[in-house]
């Protein structure tokens, strides 16, 4: 008979390997066929070893377009609290009840993800908090292929001397640029929303300059 | 699933028909289901004759055209909050006409089988999609057709092709009456009308409209002495008022006016002088709608009170544009309509971004506009290129003086871009701080232009010298102006580096007379008439008429004319770099309409013999041209 971690092992594998397992079908090479999973956490805080992630919110974006009913938005029960981080995000520890754990959420999560391509503004940190979560629960990173809406988007500004190129633009100054309304700004779902709009304007720009594959997004 | 997406969906639509008639509950529950369509400028929804779609559409974002393509005739153009797509739910057949997006949009698809059993449930919902089915007829683009949702006669419907517009398009009224009762006085009746800016007021009684005060009363009647300032309405009223129910035709509404000699309509709810009044026509109204003049266009920018009504009205000036076009009007007046509503339009989105600020401006300012705007060049929307220069404040005040303008420039660019206007992918803004500075700054900046002239400054002096004021203080232009002419006499060197960068363009032909096309990117064998052509002419303009210090002109064919005066020796050629320049501009124009771009880029396939000929007739003016400065700007002439 099984001990009770040789259980959780086995089920924690079982999923793990359902998402392994989905990396054997082919992406397809094009923009518009490929699924692309546009992702936001918010957490509490910027620290990747202490702090914690309280909400992922996903939306699907595929062929141009997002279907409602095809995305994810999950509250984790945790721990860890910053009171400071809470006027940002507005979700209060307990506000929710019946909230997964972490476990949990990853395994729902895991299940959305597959083998989308991930975008999000900024997803070093994002990857980061949801792979220290992984780390924490006992599994491997995540393998997905991944986009940054921050770096895409300097690909489309002139090159010229004339104008002064920022490192970093924020997920506002793409609202802004993009004339997309802020409303449900720092909430996971609302900036992955922001996010997915941005990203699909900054294809079409560059897609206004030259022939865009799929792979150039990359590079 | 329930979430704040679905949430954002839901606020969106609760505020359209036919949503509007559904319960906050329906609608949350129906925009779990939905799908956000992005879809880039000028791509195809559906096509005609195309299979369904499992979904309706409704414009979240942009504007779609449907279009008959046969006819090739718009049939009706939607905007934010307007359905289209309807007949899966009403025939069980394919599209009847194209649906292509005007703008880059974002739509939201709404499954039929999710809403068809609401639009079953709720007689509101299922007479609103019927209505607009049947006559989608807001706009002047659309064309009347008949549909049913219940009942036996569906496919039977057919396409009811109106051959007069005018004929069966609604009025559009001013649903927010002015109304003052029979014993406001004459004073403040004119009061009113002065605050909200219309030229007639109804006098009602118990909602029911008993008489009408126009601006012609006004005159008449107070003006001339025969009653008191203080005389009451009903003195002085005209009585009773004609009415009309509010379902008329534009041709009915001009009919009506006609018919009794009158300016304004009062519309009521069953169209007797017995019901409730609900609107008022004026002349003007209709006049709007017709949007073939620019006077009336003026007066309709100058009563926007927010930038996004005067979108529309940019859409009638360009449709004014392709007229006068159409019509073969002269060039030179027709830039110089267009630019003049251009202007205004401007002008209206400065004033409305004065409104928004707290207070006033701390000091004089002055708003210009730059590049091809500044040279009142701009026919089309193209991206918006302006720069602010404000007076001078001591150095205590700089930092909040500087706050209050870089605030202001940037409500005028979100307005500007709200209108129509991209924003610069250069940051050349106001908002932008390098480019919202005092007067000293802007002259120590001109100064490093004209002294250090590298091949940025030199660009920079030709965006920036042709700039125009758009609003504001005139003097503080004008000595800019002055400024930058001293310096640059004193600096004659400046005038190599200019002329070196007029050169610059690329050659309109190649060894073989050939037109050269672009060699790569999206615009891939694409003539490129702005940088192969015009701004050859442009810039060569620039430098002539900085040499002779000519102040205030910027416009090319205008600075080529005045050129012609000051050198009659080269009077002939001046003369045909006006005429060619005018000839492009109108190619370009022409080009854009009909693509809905900026017409830089030209397919030449697309081009006639005739027309190609005469585009290169204009390089030959053009290379006389360069050959003139490249001598006259000699470095060892001016040195």
């Amino acid at each position: 008979m099984m001990n009770f971690f040789e259980k959780c092992k086995a089920v924690l594998l079982k999923f793990w390997n359902k998402y392994e397992i989905s990396f054997d079908e082919e992406i397809p090479n094009t923009i518009d066929d490929t699924r692309f999973v546009v992702l936001d956490t918010e957490t509490t805080g910027f620290d990747y070893i202490n702090d914690r992630i309280l909400c992922i919110g996903a939306i699907v974006l595929q062929n141009n377009t997002i279907p409602i009913h095809d995305s994810f938005e999950i509250f984790i029960q945790q721990e860890h609290y910053d009171k400071a981080t809470a006027k940002i995000h507005g979700i209060l520890k307990e506000f929710i009840l019946d909230r997964p754990n972490e476990l949990q959420a990853l395994q729902q999560f895991l299940a959305f993800l597959g083998n989308s391509i991930i975008i999000a503004h900024h997803t070093v940190f994002d990857i980061t908090m949801i792979n220290n979560a992984l780390e924490r629960n006992g599994l491997p990173k995540l393998t997905n292929k991944t986009l940054d809406t921050a770096v895409l988007y300097k690909k489309t500004l002139l090159v010229s001397h004339l104008l002064e190129r920022k490192d970093s633009y924020s997920l506002d100054e793409l609202a802004d640029k993009f004339d997309i309304s802020k409303k449900d700004r720092h909430t996971a779902m609302g900036d992955a929303y922001i996010t997915a709009i941005a990203f699909l304007k900054i294809v079409n720009k560059l897609r206004a300059k030259k022939k865009l594959t799929l792979q150039q997004l990359f590079k | 699933m329930k979430n704040t997406i679905s949430h954002r969906v839901a606020d969106f639509l609760k505020n359209f028909p036919p949503f509007n008639f559904l319960h906050q509950k329906d609608i949350e529950t129906l925009s779990e289901q939905i799908s956000i369509v992005y879809k880039e400028k000028d791509s195809v929804i559906f096509a005609e004759n195309e299979e369904t779609h499992n979904c309706f559409y409704v414009v979240h974002k942009g504007a779609v055209t449907l279009r008959n393509s046969q006819e090739n005739d718009i049939l009706d153009r939607c905007d934010e909050g307007d359905i289209f797509g309807l007949r899966p739910l009403i025939a069980n057949e394919n599209y009847q006409m194209e649906a292509r997006t005007y703008e880059e949009s974002i739509l939201y698809a709404v499954p039929i089988s999710i809403f068809k059993p609401y639009a079953l449930q709720n007689r509101a919902v299922g007479n609103f999609l019927i209505e607009s089915f049947a006559s989608n007829t807001r706009t002047p683009y659309s064309k009347s057709y008949s549909g049913k949702l219940y009942g036996e006669t569906i496919g039977n419907e057919t396409l009811d092709f109106d051959k007069n517009l005018l004929d069966i398009q609604p009025v559009k009224y001013s649903k927010k009456l002015i109304t003052c009762y029979s014993t406001t006085t004459a004073k403040e009746i004119a009061q009113i009308m002065t605050k909200k800016n219309v030229g007639a007021i109804l006098v009602i009684e118990d909602k029911f409209p008993i008489g009408i005060i126009t601006d012609k009363d006004l005159r008449n009647k107070i003006v001339t002495g025969e009653f008191p300032i203080t005389t009451t309405a009903d003195l002085i009223m005209t009585s009773p008022v004609i009415t009309y129910p509010k379902k008329m035709t534009i041709t009915q509404a001009q009919m009506a006016m006609m018919k009794s000699n009158i300016s304004h309509l009062c519309l009521t709810k069953d169209g007797t002088a017995n019901s409730k009044a609900i609107g008022i026509l004026s002349k003007h109204d209709l006049m709007v709608e017709l949007g073939n003049n620019p006077a009336v266009l003026i007066k309709a920018v100058k009563r926007a009170k927010k930038a996004k009504q005067i979108k529309p009205i940019r859409a009638s000036i360009m449709q004014l544009l392709q007229g006068y076009l159409d019509q073969n009007i002269p060039m030179t007046l027709t830039s110089k309509i267009i630019t003049e509503l251009n202007d205004v339009c401007i002008k209206q989105v400065i004033e409305i971004a004065l409104k928004k600020m707290k207070t006033p401006p701390p000091v004089k300012f002055a708003w210009l506009a730059l590049g091809s705007q500044g040279r009142s060049e701009q026919l089309l929307h193209t991206d918006q290129d302006n720069a602010l220069v404000y007076e001078d404040v001591p150095e205590e005040l700089k930092e909040a003086t500087k706050s209050y303008f870089l605030a202001l420039a940037t409500h005028v660019n979100k307005g500007l871009f709200e209108i129509g206007y991209d924003y610069c992918p250069a940051e050349m803004m106001a908002s932008n701080p390098k480019w919202c500075l005092s007067l000293g700054e802007w002259e120590s900046l001109v100064y490093h232009w004209i002294t250090n002239p590298g091949k940025n400054e030199v660009l920079l002096s030709f965006i920036f010298f042709d700039y125009s004021l758009s609003y504001g203080d005139r003097e503080l232009v004008n000595n800019l102006s002055d400024f930058i002419f001293e310096n640059i006499k004193a600096n004659p060197v400046f005038y190599i580096h200019l002329v070196s960068g007029a050169l610059q363009s690329p050659s309109p032909t190649g060894f073989f007379r050939q037109l050269l096309v672009e060699q790569d990117g999206a615009h891939k064998d694409f003539f490129d008439i702005k940088r192969r052509a015009l701004m050859p002419l442009t810039d060569a303009a620039r430098v002539l008429i900085l040499s002779h210090s000519v102040k205030s002109i910027s416009n090319t064919p205008e600075r080529f004319e005045k050129l012609a005066e000051l050198e009659p020796h080269n009077r002939e050629l001046y003369l045909a770099c006006s005429y060619s320049y005018k000839a492009l501009l109108k190619f370009r124009t022409k080009q854009g309409l009909l693509h809905h771009d900026s017409g830089q880029f030209i397919a030449l396939e697309a081009l006639s013999k005739l027309e190609k000929i005469k585009l290169k007739r204009t390089f030959k003016t053009i290379k006389e041209l360069q050959e003139l400065i490249t001598i006259r700007f000699n470095a060892s002439n001016i040195l």
